[in-house]
């Protein structure tokens, strides 16, 4: 324990010595978080639609308003063909081509007779194309359904019994993306801050030579690793508990729950990603080595962690993935907690896995670190 | 005869594939002896030396360590010994203070102790003025010097010395060599690889190894005298000419 008390009072001062790792401590997770929820949000705006407009009518003219008023388009075209209006699309400038046919009007308010219009989707950006092409759908439905309001007398009761779906969104009732995102986001860094800074510490130790002047002292690799990780738990705290901050004071997110079960769990979850940094570094010599393998674990972990595609929607052997994956507990917990306000009764399951995860790839790591090669 | 070898080697071999880095070599060193250890580049010093620390397993062989044996008890080993690698290896990014007081805890000082040692060893050094400088900031020589004061502090039985004065200019290497009999007067063995031969002179027996073998084992005198030799200069020469490694 005496020995623990001086490797930790080593790695402090080198850490705090350090300028940009104290730097990319304190800054990383507020710009990220700062700037990210604004950047990266899934609703899908400024979609480039041209029109072709062979009817030139009142009621060409009003849908197109109709469209246009909804924020969601970009007027890029406005062409007198088909095929002129293709090229913008093989020009990427438009993601939509909508074609309104001639007699547009007149069969409009012919009764009995049904006109159709024609959408081209660009489907080069997969969700920009199948969004906008939903959103230009409803907006056409909606038109559809003001035209015949007019022209119609309503009759008393309507002949057409229609089903109106009305939704309620709980725990994030305005469906604000970022109250969504930025947990997630804070997730992400914490478990990006602390895998990297170990996996690339005993590395660095390996790469400079110092470790071969602790591998000739009687020190015990349990205690060795204990005081790799130690720090880096503390730090990957300081890094969440700041990332809270900017989530109330920037997002107004406060957590539901509470904050001793996010702690709890954070607290198991960051030796499950520490211990993997450190079997990382236990299996590489050189500091680019670490790098290239965490970087492979990393985008595996995120991809597959529920924050940017939903985990339900995966097929089955990725969600076998996501099992062993800690990245999914980690943003599962987050938006419980925060979200949903979950006790931590309700989280117990998942502080079991990280817990297991924990000691399996903390034990491999002392198992690996080899004092004598 | 009273045992009072520290060192027991006896056919110790590390192999690396097919290559035998080091190649059955057998010898003793004893108490309060200062061992030198010769060899042109790759010859298998510093894997010999590596294995007589605990860093590196042999591949065969027995060797014992201060009574412990090389295989079986390397966590005991190092508790008697001090390293000093051929590549710097204090902590840079620490001031002087802070290296002294990290290995020292490490090996188990009390605070006082470390305490008492840290005053002593800057004095010994001269290098009061620099124990709140980072120690990367610090000449070469100096560092030489500090690492070694480092590797003697918990007051071992043999201290292991990996070319401790490459690139380190006359002056300072004659006062690493005081420190050096200092030690070794103190009862610490010491067990040293060098590449200068008015270096080997200092030692009271030196070993010679070519190509992973050990050619010749003696007091300088007697190596000189049985190559016909005026300088250990020359005895290297005339054995290390046959050698096929080399870098």
């Amino acid at each position: 324990m005496r020995t623990l008390r001086f490797l930790l009072r080593k790695e402090f001062r080198q850490i705090f010595r350090d300028k940009s790792i104290v730097a990319m401590i304190f800054f990383m997770p507020m710009v990220q978080l700062i700037l990210m929820p604004l950047a990266a949000d899934y609703e899908v705006r400024n979609i480039n639609l041209s029109i072709v407009d062979h009817d030139k009518s009142p009621y060409s003219q009003k849908l197109i308003s109709k469209i246009v008023a909804s924020g969601y388009f970009r007027l890029t075209g406005y062409n007198a063909s088909f095929k002129e209006a293709f090229g913008l699309i093989e020009s990427d400038r438009a993601d939509l081509i909508l074609e309104i046919p001639h007699d547009f009007e007149r069969n409009l308010i012919r009764e009995d007779h049904h006109e159709k219009l024609f959408v081209a989707v660009n489907a080069i950006n997969g969700t920009k194309a199948s969004l906008g092409g939903s959103y230009l759908g409803s907006i056409i439905g909606d038109f559809n359904a003001d035209i015949r309001m007019q022209l119609v007398t309503p009759p008393r009761f309507s002949q057409f019994p229609m089903i109106e779906v009305v939704a309620s969104n709980w725990f994030n009732p305005v469906l604000n993306y970022k109250v969504f995102i930025v947990p997630g986001i804070l997730a992400i860094l914490v478990t990006m801050v602390g895998g990297f800074l170990s996996a690339l510490n005993i590395v660095r130790e390996k790469e400079i030579g110092t470790i071969e002047q602790i591998n000739v002292t009687p020190i015990q690799k349990h205690i060795f690793i204990l005081g790799k990780l130690i720090p880096f738990w503390v730090l990957a705290n300081i890094v969440f508990t700041i990332g809270l901050l900017v989530a109330r004071f920037v997002y107004g997110i406060v957590p539901v729950g509470s904050l001793l079960t996010l702690y709890a769990f954070i607290s198991v979850y960051l030796l499950a990603v520490l211990g993997f940094g450190l079997l990382v570094s236990t299996f590489c010599d050189t500091q680019q080595q670490a790098m290239f393998i965490m970087f492979f674990f990393m985008m595996l972990f995120i991809l597959l962690g529920g924050l940017f595609t939903s985990i339900d929607s995966m097929p089955d052997w990725a969600k076998v993935i996501t099992r062993v994956n800690p990245v999914r507990y980690m943003i599962e917990v987050m938006r419980m907690v925060i979200l949903k306000g979950s006790s931590f009764k309700d989280v117990l399951p998942h502080v079991g896995v990280v817990a297991l995860m924990a000691l399996v790839l903390n034990s491999w790591a002392v198992l690996n670190y080899k004092k004598t090669n | 005869m009273q045992d009072d070898r520290v060192i027991v080697c006896e056919k110790l071999t590390k192999r690396f594939g097919d290559f035998i880095a080091t190649n059955e070599i057998t010898f003793d060193v004893h108490k309060g002896e200062i061992f030198g250890f010769l060899g042109a580049n790759g010859a298998g010093k510093t894997t010999a030396m590596r294995m007589l620390c605990g860093l590196s397993s042999p591949s065969s062989g027995k060797a014992t360590i201060a009574g412990y044996d090389v295989y079986t008890q390397t966590e005991q080993i190092k508790k008697n010994i001090g390293y000093m690698s051929q590549k710097f290896s204090l902590y840079e990014n620490l001031t002087v203070r802070e290296n002294i007081e990290f290995f020292g805890g490490i090996y188990g000082l009390s605070d006082e102790q470390i305490r008492t040692k840290t005053a002593q060893l800057l004095q010994r050094l001269g290098m009061q003025n620099e124990a709140n400088k980072l120690v990367a900031s610090l000449p070469l020589g100096w560092k030489q010097k500090l690492s070694f004061s480092v590797a003697v502090l918990h007051e071992p039985k043999i201290v292991f010395l990996d070319e401790p004065t490459g690139g380190v200019d006359p002056v300072t290497r004659r006062q690493f060599w005081d420190m050096i009999y200092e030690a070794a007067d103190s009862g610490i063995t010491v067990f040293v690889t060098t590449h200068y031969m008015d270096e080997a002179e200092y030692c009271h027996r030196i070993s010679i190894m070519v190509d992973g073998k050990m050619e010749v084992l003696d007091t300088p005198t007697n190596l000189k005298n049985s190559f016909h030799a005026r300088s250990m200069d020359e005895v290297f020469y005339q054995l290390a000419r046959g050698a096929k490694r080399g870098d």
